[in-house]
């Protein structure tokens, strides 16, 4: 120590001296020599920093890789989502009735939002809000997420991004496009805007619609390409398309007759089915008041509301065939039996029940032409309760259809245990039991399919369904010959008369019930089938509470059913089976062949 | 001596590897980017598709034709009796015996065309 500060002084007072005179190799303080303890001490702690840094880095590359490979995939590597588009509904002919189609959602972050005046006008006028509404949205700061709108259309959200603004940005989904709109609303429904099913189809195979999402895990360049696919892509599942029995056209012609007649005859809604006797498909079913599923802004349950499923009614004088048929079937009567229905009223207990008319003498033809309820209640009070409580199970009443459809009815039979006989005679006519109309319109299939039931069905069918014999063929051509009776000149309905076809039908006529007592407004329906020599068409009509004096079925539904099934068979390229007469072929200017040509001349 | 030539040798091969890897990365990248595009535009062709069906739709609506033709160009359905049906004789056997015993296997249209005899 003392050495090394005799040198440190020598420095200080000659250094410049020695400098001058030796190297720099002869500096006294680099001949200072340390001891060979500190030497390895140094040594010693490197070798073992690096040892560290070496077992760190075997520790990294063979122990822990996967922190370095998350990281460095981080850095160029990306996930993809790739949304599933839902199926398209399409009709029997495969016109599209709902589709999807790429759309955006446009959001902003308050806090980063920075645009010019005019930018924030053209950005208003594109989301078509005021500029208040915008500026409430932008206010709040404290939110790092705000949605501007949801399912903007692809060609408006491209031109919001060419805007250029800070702050806004897009989120890729779909939006659900209706293209018949409220003619279609109630057998379509919608989605909403999470893209689930809310109504109607949509909701009843959601399922089978809805896809599954898929994604890719992709290495992008420099210019943001996709250059590499890292995992194996899975693919996004497209929803199932769904092909729908429902035909365009009939349902524009059932759509627009029964519009036009609620609106003229007043009444507070309708509805209308219309059943392929063939294959068991609904070809039309509409409602009114209706709703246009693109624009959902505000909507009633009134609108909402599917009559000819949800909805169920008294059935009335429409029931009255069955009644017959079950006559018919056990033996009890004969179409020519001979029944008294004077003086057109009948005491059962302390209960009397009438007819609009008093008749005399009828048979059983007459009893279903006339629309007896005397008639039809002396031939129900023939029977055993369970006898028709049987029956009416038989034809499905009392039982929600098995459609697949949300919100069936199922309708209301009281047990035949309690059935007490004036209960049972007003039943017989259709009072005192509820049915839904697409009930209805399928039990009157039986008549239509010489005894078969159908199964119903919202889907395309390609063969023709096989049904459940309910009742005798004779039987229901016995009742399908009544049935013509009543929708023709004699009968209840003339006005179902349609020209060129055969047609046979039952009109019903019922008080209405509101808070459990009958009201002075009627539901009027119509239930009929057409051409009758080869069925092809169910049509079931039903008008609640035509305002006005005119509220009896045959006056109210059965024009509406002659229209619709005139129009449904010229779509569905029936062939007429009223009489025709031999025509000219030289009067239309054709090669001269007369069997192949007739012309319709209407029923005889 | 002859040790050298053969690195040299192995080393010029080695080298002619890696530009061919470099060559096939580069390549194959390209194709992919390539297919990448392709599958876009498949995408955009199949949304395009769905947009024009959806216009069609709209453009054919029965009941847009059924406004136009009433409105603007005073059209009226044509009465039943005004019609002329011909029927081609066509043998089906699906096609109902009689005509109280329909056959209900196949729907009962016969094929059939309808003319019009004109305005009243």
């Amino acid at each position: 120590m003392a050495k090394l500060t005799r040198v440190v002084s020598r420095i200080r007072s000659g250094g410049a001296s020695t400098r001058r005179k030796g190297s720099f190799g002869d500096n006294a303080l680099l001949k200072v020599k340390l001891p060979e303890w500190r030497t390895k001490i140094v040594l010693g702690g490197l070798s073992l920093g690096f040892l560290a840094l070496a077992g760190k880095v075997i520790y990294l590359q063979a122990f822990s890789t996967s922190y370095l490979q998350k990281q460095g995939e981080a850095r160029y590597a990306r996930t993809i989502d790739l949304p599933a588009s839902r199926g398209k509904i399409v009709d029997r002919n495969g016109t599209v009735l709902a589709s999807s189609l790429p759309a955006s959602s446009v959001w902003v972050e308050p806090d980063q939002f920075a645009a010019r005046s005019d930018q924030k006008i053209q950005l208003a006028k594109l989301l078509n809000l005021s500029s208040k509404e915008l500026d409430a949205k932008l206010s709040d700061e404290d939110r790092s997420f705000v949605y501007l709108q949801r399912q903007v259309d692809a060609s408006i959200a491209e031109q919001i991004s060419s805007l250029g603004i800070r702050g806004i940005h897009r989120q890729r989904e779909y939006k659900r496009y209706y293209p018949e709109g409220e003619t279609m609303a109630h057998v379509v429904g919608f989605t909403n805007i999470e893209d689930r099913g809310q109504e109607g189809i949509e909701l009843a195979l959601n399922g089978d619609l809805s896809g599954q999402a898929g994604h890719r895990r992709v290495i992008k360049d420099n210019l943001g390409r996709v250059v590499e696919d890292v995992i194996p892509l899975r693919e996004p599942v497209n929803g199932q398309d769904v092909q729908l029995s429902i035909d365009s056209k009939v349902q524009f012609h059932a759509f627009a007759a029964l519009k036009e007649a609620v609106k003229e005859y007043n009444a507070e809604s309708g509805a209308v089915v219309v059943l392929d006797v063939v294959t068991g498909e609904v070809l039309a079913l509409a409602n009114w008041p209706t709703y246009n599923p693109n624009q959902r802004s505000r909507l009633s349950g009134q609108q909402l509301r599917n009559r000819v499923m949800t909805d169920t009614f008294e059935p009335g004088s429409t029931m009255k065939p069955f009644t017959t048929a079950l006559a018919l079937e056990t033996g009890r009567v004969k179409p020519l039996t001979m029944i008294q229905t004077a003086p057109g009223k009948m005491t059962i207990g302390s209960h009397t029940i009438h007819d609009s008319h008093a008749h005399g003498m009828l048979t059983v033809e007459e009893i279903l032409q006339k629309s007896s309820n005397i008639g039809t209640a002396k031939m129900a009070l023939q029977m055993a309760p369970k006898e028709m409580w049987d029956f009416y199970a038989n034809l499905g009443l009392g039982q929600a259809p098995k459609l697949g459809f949300p919100g069936a009815a199922a309708g209301r039979i009281r047990p035949f245990k309690s059935w007490k006989p004036i209960e049972q005679a007003t039943m017989s006519y259709g009072h005192g039991l509820s049915v839904s109309l697409i009930q209805l319109a399928r039990a009157y299939s039986v008549f239509a399919r010489d005894g078969e039931l159908l199964p119903v069905s919202l889907i395309r069918q390609n063969q023709a369904a096989p049904g459940v014999q309910v009742v005798k063929v004779e039987t229901a051509r016995a009742v399908r010959k009544m049935l013509e009776m009543a929708a023709g000149p004699g009968g209840t309905a003339p006005k179902a008369y349609v020209q060129g076809y055969r047609v046979a039908g039952k009109t019903g006529t019922a008080h209405k019930q509101e808070n459990g007592r009958y009201v002075n407004k009627y539901v009027s329906s119509f239930v009929g089938f057409a051409p009758v020599s080869a069925p092809r068409v169910v049509v079931a009509v039903m008008i609640d509470d035509p305002k006005g004096k005119i509220y009896f079925g045959g006056d109210v539904a059965a024009p509406i059913f002659a229209r619709i099934t005139n129009d449904a068979l010229r779509s569905l390229r029936v062939a007429p089976d009223a009489p025709m007469l031999p025509l000219k072929t030289s009067d239309l200017g054709l090669s001269d062949s007369p069997a192949l040509v007739s012309l319709s001349q209407g029923p005889q | 001596m002859y040790l050298n030539r053969l690195n040299i040798l192995l080393a010029i091969i080695l080298l002619g590897c890696a530009l061919a890897l470099v060559t096939a990365q580069a390549r194959a990248r390209k194709l992919f980017v390539e297919h990448e595009r392709a599958r876009a535009q498949s995408k955009q062709l199949d949304v395009r598709a769905n947009e024009l069906q959806l216009q069609q739709t709209q453009f054919a609506k029965a009941s847009l034709i059924d406004a136009k033709a009433r409105r603007d160009m005073n059209m009226q359905a044509v009465p039943a009796d005004r019609l002329v049906h011909l029927e081609q004789k066509v043998p089906n056997p699906s096609l109902p015996a009689s005509s109280e015993a329909p056959a209900l296997k196949e729907p009962a249209s016969a094929p059939l065309t309808t003319l019009s005899m004109g305005g009243r």
